[in-house]
């Protein structure tokens, strides 16, 4: 099989497809890459089934050695991604030449960036996905010398690219969220707050979850521990608002004021630290 | 109509059944009972029905399934449906090595609760524990049961790392930590055999209202087990439990 070998790996990457399905009951993790769209968007750009296995690379990006030739798209943050010295624009396909080196700069937009490769990266199936998970596969961050495996296949000739640039998500400012089980037990002025204030994302946040820097005071009780999902924002006592990510855990005791939505969640992964945003709440049809 | 389950949707991929806000064996059997229906008559392959003391959710695959038409025609289901709530369950013993190698804060309970550290080690073997469901992280069991002289409140500073296998009392609550993670509880032993792997079909063996005993292997036995467990030749005591 041919392979790419990582000469640095950059600040945090993985590889993520849409991830686990069905293992919630083992305390499993669902996983999967933290903004879909963009995801979606590069293995459409390859014919891929949307489901085919992408790099997720936070920041900073890795350096890459191609092994064999290759066809490969960039989508989601720009991180100024150049292959042998030369620019290479997000949301085109690329071919790329045996021994080829693919690099990333300075943070143009946005916090995480996939790459795709035809066919999908052809790392270990693990639980129905090849996902990378603390806790549930061997890998979970890219290291220095490791080789991510791909097929070779028929490589055309001519770029091709995306002729729906739609990309204006990765500067948006609003996240969308239904009201979550708890919800109703804020006061009325907690939820104004949570309506009128500004949030931003704090720094120890990760996969696993995106903790807000500004805090919303709060005398809401522990819940019975019940069950939380990506995209469920947990209020804890002292006032920090949680959202779990895709890595999150599967229970959780904290009172769940709000759930948000798919796409808030591919706005929210594309967040820098100390970027603001703001909450809309959205009601079901 | 009955008050409970109360039915909900939680965003665009999960409907949430929410039970008697109560920790009890009786509602676990009844929440158990409403998820076997679901995944039995009601929903078709393709969607998972988890369980937590006292809710399921229920979780899609996609958004795209869940139609408000489907939604309602869900709840007129679940409000016709004839709940049995006697099931069969299996009654697993697993091994713990309670040396104060592993038990590191046996002392310390020992001198708060004016308990010798045998009595603390026979009240935690002997007692039959229910499992609630598995949550927090990959195999890690919520256990109910545990038996009041041995509650202790959770530690003060949490460790940064508890080993895998550390078996713990936080509060009201024992269990056992499947892999090595940061942890609150007070460690008074560990288990060679993992909870979860994410290479055996299925990952863990253990389920939602089943029963677990502990019982008490030395230094020596736990060192065999956890060989044992690297070659794949270990295999949990089980028998039949008719809850």
């Amino acid at each position: 099989m041919a392979k790419i070998e990582v000469v640095q790996p950059g600040l945090y990457s993985s590889i993520q497809d849409l991830g686990r399905f069905g293992f919630r009951k083992y305390g499993v993790p669902q996983s999967g890459a933290m903004d879909h769209r963009a995801a979606g968007m590069a293995n459409l750009l390859l014919q891929n089934e949307p489901n085919a296995a992408v790099l997720e690379i936070t920041l900073q990006g890795p350096v890459l050695k191609f092994q064999e030739a290759a066809e490969i798209v960039v989508t989601g943050a720009d991180l100024s991604p150049v292959l042998d010295g030369g620019k290479l624009f997000n949301n085109h396909v690329v071919p790329v030449k045996e021994g080829q080196v693919l690099k990333f700069g300075g943070r143009i937009s946005g916090f995480r960036a996939y790459l795709a490769i035809k066919n999908g990266f052809q790392t270990q199936e693990i639980l129905n996905s090849r996902s990378w998970c603390k806790g549930v596969t061997p890998q979970h961050r890219l290291e220095k010398g490791m080789d991510i495996p791909f097929l070779k296949g028929d490589i055309s000739a001519s770029e091709k690219f995306s002729t729906v640039r739609s990309d204006a998500y990765l500067t948006s400012e609003v996240i969308e969220a239904f009201p979550g089980p708890e919800f109703e037990l804020l006061s009325a002025s907690e939820k104004e707050r949570l309506r009128k204030g500004h949030f931003s994302v704090g720094k120890d946040s990760d996969r696993m979850g995106i903790r807000f820097q500004e805090k919303l005071q709060n005398s809401l009780a522990p819940i019975i521990t019940g069950p939380v999902l990506p995209g469920t924002v947990q209020l804890t006592p002292s006032g920090v608002m949680i959202s779990l990510m895709r890595d999150g855990q599967t229970t959780g005791g904290y009172p769940r004021i709000l759930q948000i939505t798919e796409e808030g969640m591919d706005i929210l992964a594309q967040k820098l630290p100390g970027e603001e945003l703001y909450i809309k709440l959205v009601n079901y049809l | 109509m009955q008050e409970f389950p109360k039915i909900s949707r939680m965003g665009e991929r999960a409907i949430l059944l929410h039970f008697e806000p109560e920790i009890s064996e009786k509602v676990l059997k009844k929440v158990l009972a409403y998820q076997k229906i679901l995944q039995e008559k009601i929903l078709k392959e393709g969607v998972e029905v988890i369980n937590t003391y006292n809710s399921l959710l229920i979780t899609y695959h996609t958004a795209i399934e869940i139609t408000y038409d489907g939604f309602l025609q869900l709840k007129e289901e679940l409000e016709r449906a004839k709940i049995q709530d006697n099931f069969k369950s299996h009654l697993f013993h697993i091994p713990v090595c309670y040396d104060q190698n592993f038990g590191i804060d046996l002392q310390e309970i020992s001198i708060a609760k004016e308990l010798q550290i045998k009595e603390i080690i026979r009240l935690h073997s002997t007692a039959l524990y229910t499992v609630y469901f598995t949550g927090f992280l990959p195999g890690f069991l919520y256990l109910g049961g545990l038996p009041e002289e041995l509650c202790f409140s959770r530690r003060e500073h949490p460790r940064i790392e508890v080993p895998k296998g550390a078996v713990g009392i936080g509060e009201k609550q024992t269990g056992i930590y499947p892999q090595k993670s940061p942890g609150g509880w007070n460690i008074i032993g560990n288990s060679p055999v993992p909870l979860f792997d994410p290479f055996a079909d299925p990952p863990c063996e253990i389920r939602a209202g089943d029963k677990i005993r502990f019982y008490e292997v030395s230094l020596e036995e736990h060192q065999e087990i956890s060989e044992m467990m690297e070659k794949g030749e270990f295999k949990f005591r089980k028998e039949g439990y008719d809850g």
